[in-house]
C-alpha cells in the first residue's frame, strides 16, 4: 500500500501546479494587504478577542468554541481573496513568466515570498518574532541535515556551534556598536551596525567552523557512533567554557545586542543558507558525501577522498549553525550558556527527523511543521513537551525516515521552466 | 595542596569511588544495551531519575508501614526492601521503554531509534514535572549517617555502603553474564546478532532482559544516589546520565568491564579536577581529558574495533 504522503504529493502538485506559483504569491500578498485594512474589523465581527496571530492555531486547544470563527476568518481573510486574485492574475503571470530566465524567475518569486511574509508579519510583533525564529530554525535544521542526512553520521553538536557563533558575534557587535558597561563605549558609530552585521555573522560562523575542526580531525578516522560521542563532549565543553569566562557574563548570560536582526536580514540569510546547502548537495562534493554514507570503501575505490569530504561537510554544517546562532542571539537579544545545551540540540534533531533526512525541502517542511505544532500546543504550556515527544515517536515508528526522508518535493514549474530554457538554444 | 597532593589524598579516593559507583552502575545499562542492539539507549539517564523517584515513594511507603507497626521499624530492613523493590519496579520501566521506543524500530535506521530514545527521555522528565510538580522531594534518611575515622580520613557509612553494594552488584552481573545460560545468550548476541536467533535463542526475551537488568542497576544507582544526595528533581538524570554515557564510551562500547572502569575513571577525573582546580571548571577539564583519551583510543579503553562496527 502506498503511504499517504506519496498519494498526497501528486494531488498537491496538481492543485498548486494548476495555477502558477507567482499568482498564488500575488494572491497571498493581496490577502495580506487586505488584512491590514479589514483584519481588525473582521476579527471583531467574528467575536475573536484579537487578530488570530499564527492562523489562530493556538485557539484549537485553548478555546475550541472559537474554532468556527477562526475558520471563517481564514476563509474570508486569506483563502477567498487569495484564490480569486490567483485565478485572475494567472493569465498575466503566465505571459510574463515566459520571458524570465530561471534565475530571474527564482529571484522574482523570492522577492514576492519576502513581500508576502513581511506584509503578513508587520500586522503583529509576535508574527515577526515567530518568522525570524523560523528562519533560524530552518538554517539549523538544514545545516545539520548535511551531517546527519547526506553524510550519514550522527552529530549533536549543533547547540555548541550555535553557542560559539552567538557569543562571538554578540561580543563583536556589542564591542563595536554599543555603549556597554563591560566593553566600554562603542568603537564605531552605531549607525554602521547593520552594515557590519553580515561580516560579524560570517566571523561568528568561521569561529564555529574553527572549533569544529578540533572535533573533526580526530573523529573522522573512524566510522560509526564516534562522532555522536565526540560532539556530545563538545557541547559540554563549550557550555562549560562559556560559563567560566566571566568577562562575557558567565552563567548570567550576555545581553545588549543591537537590534540588527530584522526580518529582511534573517530572510536573506536563510535563503543564502538554503541556496548554498542545496548547491552543495547537488555538487560533486555533495554526491561524494552521499557516496561515503552509502558505502565508504566503494567511495574510496572511486577515488573519493573520504576524509576530506567528511571534514568539508562537517565544517559547512558548523559554519551555518554558527551564523544561525549569531542571528538567534540578535533576534532574542539575550543569550546564556544553558540556552545552548543538549536540549537545544535535541530540539533541532527533532525538527530534522520529523522532516526527513537528506532533503532540503524536508528540513524546511519539518521546521515549519514543528513550529506550527508548537503554536497549536502553546496553550498546554508544560504538557506541550509531553505531546511533542509522543508525536515524534509515532512519526519515527510509522515513518522511520521522517516525513520527506530521502526525497525532495519537486516543483514542477521550476523543472519545467529549466527544461524549456535548456531546449531553447537547440531551437534557434 | 596541588593536583598531585589531591591525587595522593585517600579522602579524595573515597569520594571518587563513590561518584564512580554511580557512573559505573548507570554506564553498565548503556553498555549492555549497546553490546546487543548496537544503539545507545538515550533514555537511560531518565530511567535513573525515575528509579530515584520510585525509591522515594517505596521508601516513604515502607516508613509508613513501619510506623503503623506492620513491619519492624529497622532502618536496614527498610533499606534492603526499598532497594530490591525499586530495582524490580525500575526494571519494568526499562522494559516499557524498550517496548515503546526500540522494538518498533528494530529494523529502522539506528538514528531514528536514537531520536525515539531522546523523546522518551523528554517525556519522562516532563511527565514527572507535570505529575509531581516542580517542588523538589527530599529522600527520607533510612540509615543513620555515621562517620568513621580511619587515620586522617573521614568516611561515612553510606559512602562505604554505596561502594561495597555497587561492587557487589557489578560482580553479580558479571557472574550472571558469564555463568548462566541467558548470560551466554546475551554474549552470543553481542558477538553475532544475525546468527543467534537461528540457533533457537528467543531474541526478544534476551533483549527485554537486557533492558530490565540495565534499568534495575540504574534503579539501584537511583536509591544509592538519593541516600547520599537526598534532593530529587525531574532533571537530575540528565547530566549524570550523559556523563555515564560518556563513561561507558570511555571504557569501551559494549564492554561490561569497560563500563565499570570507565565509570570509576570518570569519577576520579571529576573529583580530582574539582578538588585541585575551581569546581566550575570540572566539566570543562573532565570532558577535555575524555576527548583526549578518545583521540588516542577511539574505541575506548577496553573496546575493540569489531565492537564499533556498523550493523546495517
Amino acid at each position: 500500500m502506498k503511504d499517504w504522503i506519496t498519494r498526497l504529493l501528486p494531488f498537491l502538485k496538481r492543485w498548486l501546479g494548476g495555477l502558477p506559483l507567482g499568482s498564488w504569491l500575488i494572491g497571498a500578498l493581496v490577502a495580506g494587504l487586505l488584512e491590514h485594512v479589514f483584519g481588525a474589523t473582521l476579527s471583531y465581527a467574528l467575536w475573536l478577542h484579537s487578530l488570530p496571530a499564527i492562523f489562530g492555531l493556538s485557539v484549537i486547544l485553548s478555546e475550541p468554541t472559537l474554532i468556527p470563527s477562526v475558520v471563517l476568518y481564514l476563509l474570508i481573510m486569506y483563502f477567498i481573496p487569495m484564490y480569486i486574485v490567483a485565478r485572475l492574475s494567472a493569465p498575466f503571470v503566465r505571459r510574463v513568466e515566459q520571458h524570465f530566465s530561471p534565475r530571474v524567475y527564482i529571484i522574482v518569486h523570492l522577492i514576492l515570498l519576502y513581500l508576502v511574509l513581511q506584509v503578513w508579519g508587520t500586522v503583529d510583533e509576535y508574527r515577526l518574532l515567530v518568522l525570524r525564529l523560523l528562519g533560524v530554525g530552518i538554517m539549523l535544521t538544514t545545516s545539520l541535515n548535511l551531517v546527519n542526512g547526506w553524510m550519514g553520521e550522527f552529530s549533536v553538536a549543533v547547540a555548541g556551534f550555535m553557542s560559539v557563533g552567538a557569543y562571538v558575534s554578540s561580543v563583536l557587535m556589542v564591542w563595536g556598536f554599543v555603549n556597554d558597561d563591560v566593553f566600554g563605549p562603542a568603537v564605531l558609530p552605531p549607525s554602521l551596525a547593520p552594515f557590519a552585521f553580515p561580516f560579524v555573522l560570517i566571523i561568528g560562523g568561521l569561529a564555529a567552523a574553527i572549533t569544529a575542526l578540533a572535533v573533526a580531525i580526530p573523529s573522522f578516522r573512524t566510522r560509526g557512533d564516534y562522532l555522536a560521542i565526540i560532539t556530545l563532549a563538545y557541547v559540554f565543553i563549550v557550555k562549560s567554557a562559556v560559563e567560566n569566562i566571566d568577562y562575557i557574563g558567565g552563567p548570567r548570560g550576555f545581553m545588549n545586542q543591537p537590534p540588527v536582526a530584522s526580518f529582511p536580514v534573517v530572510f536573506v540569510w536563510t535563503v543564502l543558507a538554503l541556496w548554498t546547502i542545496y548547491n552543495y548537495v547537488s555538487s560533486t562534493y555533495g554526491k561524494a558525501t552521499s557516496a561515503v554514507r552509502d558505502n565508504e570503501s566503494a567511495a574510496e575505490a572511486m577515488t573519493v577522498d573520504t576524509r576530506r569530504v567528511k571534514v568539508i561537510a562537517f565544517l559547512t554544517h558548523a559554519f551555518w549553525s554558527g551564523v544561525a546562532g549569531g542571528l538567534y542571539a540578535h533576534v532574542i537579544g539575550y543569550i546564556n550558556p544553558s540556552s545552548f545545551g543538549l536540549v537545544k540540540s535535541a530540539e533541532v534533531l527533532g525538527m530534522l527527523y520529523l522532516g526527513g533526512l537528506s532533503s532540503v525541502t524536508g528540513s524546511v517542511f519539518g521546521t515549519v511543521l514543528f513550529q506550527l505544532l508548537a503554536e497549536i500546543l502553546r496553550p498546554l504550556k508544560l504538557a506541550k513537551w509531553l505531546v511533542i515527544p509522543v508525536i515524534l515517536i509515532l512519526v519515527m515508528v510509522y515513518r522511520p525516515r521522517g516525513l520527506l526522508g530521502f526525497r525532495e518535493v519537486q516543483f514542477p514549474f521550476l523543472t519545467a521552466k529549466k527544461k524549456e530554457v535548456e531546449h531553447a538554444p537547440a531551437g534557434n | 595542596m596541588g593536583f598531585l597532593g589531591q591525587l595522593l589524598d585517600p579522602q579524595q579516593w573515597f569520594n571518587a569511588l563513590q561518584w564512580g559507583s554511580f557512573y559505573a552502575l548507570i554506564a553498565l545499562g548503556y553498555s549492555m544495551v549497546y553490546s546487543i542492539l548496537m544503539l545507545f539507549n538515550f533514555a537511560h539517564g531518565d530511567v535513573f531519575m525515575v528509579g530515584a523517584y520510585i525509591g522515594f515513594f517505596v521508601a516513604t511507603g515502607f516508613l509508613v508501614l513501619a510506623s503503623a507497626g506492620i513491619i519492624p521499624a529497622s532502618g536496614w530492613l527498610i533499606f534492603v526492601l526499598t532497594l530490591v523493590l525499586t530495582m524490580l519496579l525500575t526494571s519494568f520501566v526499562g522494559m516499557a521503554v524498550e517496548r515503546v521506543a526500540y522494538r518498533p524500530l528494530r529494523n529502522a535506521p539506528r538514528a531514528s531509534a536514537a531520536i525515539t530514545g531522546l523523546m522518551v527521555g523528554i517525556f519522562l522528565e516532563t511527565g514527572n514535572l507535570a505529575l509531581l510538580g516542580a517542588s523538589r522531594r527530599t529522600f527520607p534518611s533510612l540509615i543513620e549517617t555515621k562517620t568513621f575515622q580511619i587515620g586522617s580520613v573521614y568516611v561515612t557509612n553510606i559512602k562505604i555502603l554505596t561502594i561495597v553494594l555497587s561492587l557487589a552488584l557489578m560482580l553479580a552481573l558479571h557472574l550472571f553474564v558469564q555463568k548462566t545460560k541467558t548470560g551466554m545468550a546475551m554474549r552470543a548476541m553481542s558477538y553475532d546478532y544475525a546468527a543467534v536467533p537461528l540457533m533457537g535463542v528467543p531474541m526478544d526475551r534476551v533483549i527485554v532482559l537486557t533492558f530490565a537488568l540495565g534499568s534495575a542497576l540504574a534503579g539501584a544507582a537511583g536509591v544509592l544516589f538519593s541516600m547520599s544526595y537526598p534532593v530529587l528533581e525531574p532533571y537530575m538524570g540528565l547530566l549524570i546520565g550523559w556523563k555515564a554515557f560518556v563513561a561507558a564510551i570511555l571504557g569501551g562500547r559494549g564492554s561490561i568491564l569497560g563500563a565499570v572502569i570507565g565509570g570509576f575513571l570518570l569519577g576520579f577525573i571529576e573529583i580530582l579536577v574539582a578538588a585541585a582546580f575551581v569546581s566550575t571548571m570540572r566539566d570543562l577539564i573532565a570532558f577535555s581529558i575524555v576527548l583526549l583519551i578518545l583521540t588516542f583510543r577511539p574505541y575506548g579503553l577496553f573496546g575493540e574495533e569489531y565492537s564499533a562496527r556498523l550493523r546495517i
